[in-house]
């Protein structure tokens, strides 16, 4: 396979999975502004920040207002992250590599396109704001199913799983970069609402608010939630999560290739690290260090895996 | 489709008794199922100068065209000679220049010839093919009078859609095949496909391996280059993919570089090799040329074929064919006035209004005139283009062109067509039994240019 082909699926499927991160990191926003009235400037901030879009911005509006923070996620061209952007560009990648995708998986792809590129051609009223999440929730959702049900599990797959991985990894790790103060036990009140509402917040903004009430039986609890993020290996936006895929992944193009990379390495030590530690471990280490290491460590994975595989 | 009495043509007879029996309002409502079928699938092109329509569908129209098996098997005839002779032809002019020395083309306009590659002098392609595929535009201008409008030996485009038009007509209309017997296009990808490996140059020992080259995404006729390399099951690549190692071109893959054998180009010539051609180009490989020229690749087509294209040398065309066949011509070239040469030039401007005008290298339907629909002061702009430039220009009488019908919202109205059969070119000369029906979409044009507003048909070829 062409390594421009595999470049092409690993980025289209980190640009599907960060449309739909956008698209939850304002559906968790909004429920916060709904949730409490003061102080959602400060919220918007931490979504702002955790999409890594601060500066560009910064650049456009002087200060943080919802409707703005809302419409510089979904629809700003000059923000690669909005999910206009990140589904035109995975677009743009799946049309690239289109003879390597199935049928239904490229038209869910380009479905996907013509739904946003109408649904988000003027800003969004605050009233139709839960549909336009839901139709991008869906349309994401379609083209993983037909991915899921349609193609061959050979290399093509697996590229496009590592891109989903590794994208997905950093998109858990930011938000826990972002709000890793709120998880600390020093400065967390038990019991207190705004913790309680800055928690629920980051489950919500990965999609976990419900299945942390299974595991962990409702207790709100930091370390719990740290727990959940980073380690917990069945919930699947966590890290650890992530990493196991992305080890067997690449296990199945080193079997197929019979040769390994220093990625296989990166990939095994990372996942290694995840399991062996406890919760408390990272905490006694530092959070937020732990948090940084693991976004630059994963940020080398994939250029290590670019160099690898000639991306390029 | 009508006869003079208006009844409808014999290989129309079994289609109009269903048509009979349509709801007009169900058909109308197919045409735009038709459209969402091609716009999800992402069928489209892209228009050059337009910002803001990046991606553009052709219309689709579900009329199918149809042509009988015995007109078929006459046309097909005329067509294979004329292949036939293009290939001679191009043989000639880059080896011994016989119908030069013959007298039957001028030097100049081979060897002035912008299209005319001086690298490919003396050199032979695998196979002595030059055109694998070829488009001959023909019109219809009644029963079996049939003209060649253009050939298109270069890059021929479209075959996407005749593959596409026929899968949506048979995914809409399934009962219309079993009542008419129409023969298959769907095996053109495998023929291709095959057509091309039986030219791998001599030094592929193995099973020959086939990539189709594009421009990239950013190319009008991208989605046909996809979908080619899709149909056939080989990779899609572009320049930046490919590198000269070792004597051969090879492509980056993921476990590293591995050699191609026959590259089907949809690249044009200039742009092929930065080493050898414009050496700004992006989308080429440096040193490709001398890999073809070593004999350890087959380009499909040759460089240097599009030189058949050229609408000067289409004049000729006539002579062409009877010098290479010993044969008179099957197919009639339409009437040609040559603007670089004076007398010609004189009735040219004299009689604009009657004629249509063309660009020598022009192609897409841009920068003509046609006489009869422009207004005066457009005539009057092109004319002054035509004494700055006559070497530019030829002419030609409007025909009268057949025309059949299509579906408009009061029921059908005839329009304008061409045809664009494909052929493929190896040991034999394989020709598709159908090809692209082009449709002027406008009442009285005779423009069917996709990038001119013109729409696409099925197109059926009966068995009898």
């Amino acid at each position: 396979m062409l390594g421009r082909t595999a470049n092409g699926l690993y980025w289209m499927f980190r640009y599907i999975e960060r449309a739909e991160n956008s698209a939850r990191l304002v559906d968790a926003g909004l429920r916060m502004s709904l949730t409490r009235s003061e102080a959602t400037e400060d919220d918007w901030n931490g979504v702002l920040q955790s999409s890594g879009i601060r500066d560009i911005y910064d650049e456009r509006y002087e200060k943080t207002s919802s409707a703005d923070a809302i419409d510089f996620l979904l629809r700003e061209k000059a923000n690669p992250s909005s999910v206009l952007s990140c589904i035109e560009t995975g677009r743009s990648n799946a049309r690239m590599v289109r003879t390597a995708l199935t049928r239904e998986t490229w038209e869910a792809v380009n479905e996907c396109y013509l739904d946003m590129k109408a649904l988000l051609a003027r800003r969004v009223k605050p009233t139709e704001l839960p549909e336009v999440i839901d139709t991008i929730k869906r349309r994401t959702g379609l083209i993983r199913g037909a991915f899921h049900g349609t193609m061959l599990r050979n290399e093509i797959f697996n590229f496009s799983r590592i891109g989903t991985f590794i994208e997905r990894a950093d998109n858990t790790a930011r938000i826990l970069d972002v709000k890793y103060y709120v998880l600390l036990p020093a400065v967390s009140q038990v019991g207190s609402s705004i913790d309680n509402v800055q928690w629920e917040s980051i489950l919500r903004s990965v999609s976990a608010h419900r299945s942390y009430g299974w595991v962990y039986e409702a207790e709100y609890k930091s370390s719990n939630i740290a727990d959940f993020l980073i380690l917990n290996g069945r919930m699947p936006r966590s890290l650890a999560y992530c990493y196991d895929k992305i080890v067997s992944n690449l296990g199945y193009l080193a079997r197929e290739y019979g040769e390994r990379h220093n990625a296989h390495e990166t990939a095994e030590k990372t996942l290694a690290s995840l399991r062996n530690h406890s919760i408390k471990d990272v905490m006694d280490q530092g959070l937020h260090e732990y948090i940084e290491n693991f976004i630059s460590d994963n940020n080398r994975l994939g250029q290590e895996i670019s160099d690898g595989y000639r991306f390029y | 489709m009508m006869n003079a009495d208006n009844s409808p043509r014999q290989p129309y007879t079994t289609y109009n008794e269903w048509y009979d029996n349509q709801d007009r309002a169900r058909l109308i409502a197919k045409s735009k199922e038709a459209e969402n079928i091609f716009r999800k699938t992402g069928i489209t092109f892209a228009v050059y100068g337009h910002a803001d329509s990046s991606e553009k569908l052709i219309p689709f129209d579900l009329i199918p065209r149809i042509i009988s098996g015995r007109e078929w098997r006459r046309l097909a005839q005329g067509i294979e000679q004329r292949v036939i002779a293009l290939n001679a032809f191009l043989d000639d002019i880059y080896h011994k220049q016989e119908i030069i020395k013959a007298g039957r083309i001028p030097r100049e306009l081979i060897e002035r010839n912008e299209a005319f590659l001086p690298q490919m002098i003396g050199f032979r392609p695998p196979g002595g093919v030059y055109t694998h595929i070829v488009g001959t535009d023909i019109v219809r201008t009644g029963e079996d009078q049939f003209y060649v409008l253009e050939d298109n030996a270069r890059t021929p485009s479209g075959v996407s859609y005749m593959l596409e038009n026929r899968e949506t007509m048979m995914q809409m209309f399934p009962e219309l095949f079993h009542q008419n017997r129409v023969r298959p296009v769907e095996n053109y990808p495998y023929l291709l496909r095959h057509s091309l490996a039986s030219l791998a140059p001599p030094g592929c020992t193995g099973k020959p391996r086939v990539a189709v080259l594009t421009p990239g995404i950013y190319n009008s006729a991208y989605y046909e280059h996809a979908f080619l390399a899709d149909m056939m099951g080989v990779e899609l690549v572009e320049g930046s993919d490919l590198r000269v190692i070792d004597g051969k071109v090879k492509m980056r893959t993921t476990r590293g570089y591995e050699a191609i054998d026959v590259l089907y180009r949809r690249v044009d010539d200039d742009y092929l090799d930065p080493l050898t051609f414009k050496p700004e180009s992006a989308l080429g490989i440096p040193g490709i040329m001398d890999v073809y020229r070593a004999g350890n690749i087959t380009i499909a087509n040759a460089p240097g074929t599009g030189i058949c294209d050229d609408k000067a040398i289409y004049s000729y065309m006539p002579e062409i064919v009877e010098f290479y066949t010993g044969r008179k011509a099957l197919l009639e070239n339409v009437p040609t006035w040559r603007c670089s040469e004076t007398d010609s030039l004189q009735y040219v401007l004299d009689n604009l209004a009657d004629l249509v005008v063309k660009e020598v290298h022009g192609s897409g339907g841009y920068g003509m005139l046609v006489g009869p629909t422009a207004s005066k002061r457009e005539r009057a702009t092109f004319a002054e283009k035509l004494k700055a430039r006559p070497n530019n220009y030829i002419a030609q009488p409007t025909l009268s062109l057949s025309t059949v019908p299509i579906l408009v919202n009061k029921g059908i109205a005839p329009r304008h067509v061409d045809l664009r059969p494909y052929v493929l070119v190896s040991d034999k000369v394989q020709i598709i039994p159908g090809g692209l029906t082009r449709v002027a979409l406008k009442a009285g044009s005779l423009v069917v240019n996709s990038s001119q507003g013109g729409g696409t048909k099925d197109t059926w070829v009966l068995e009898d």
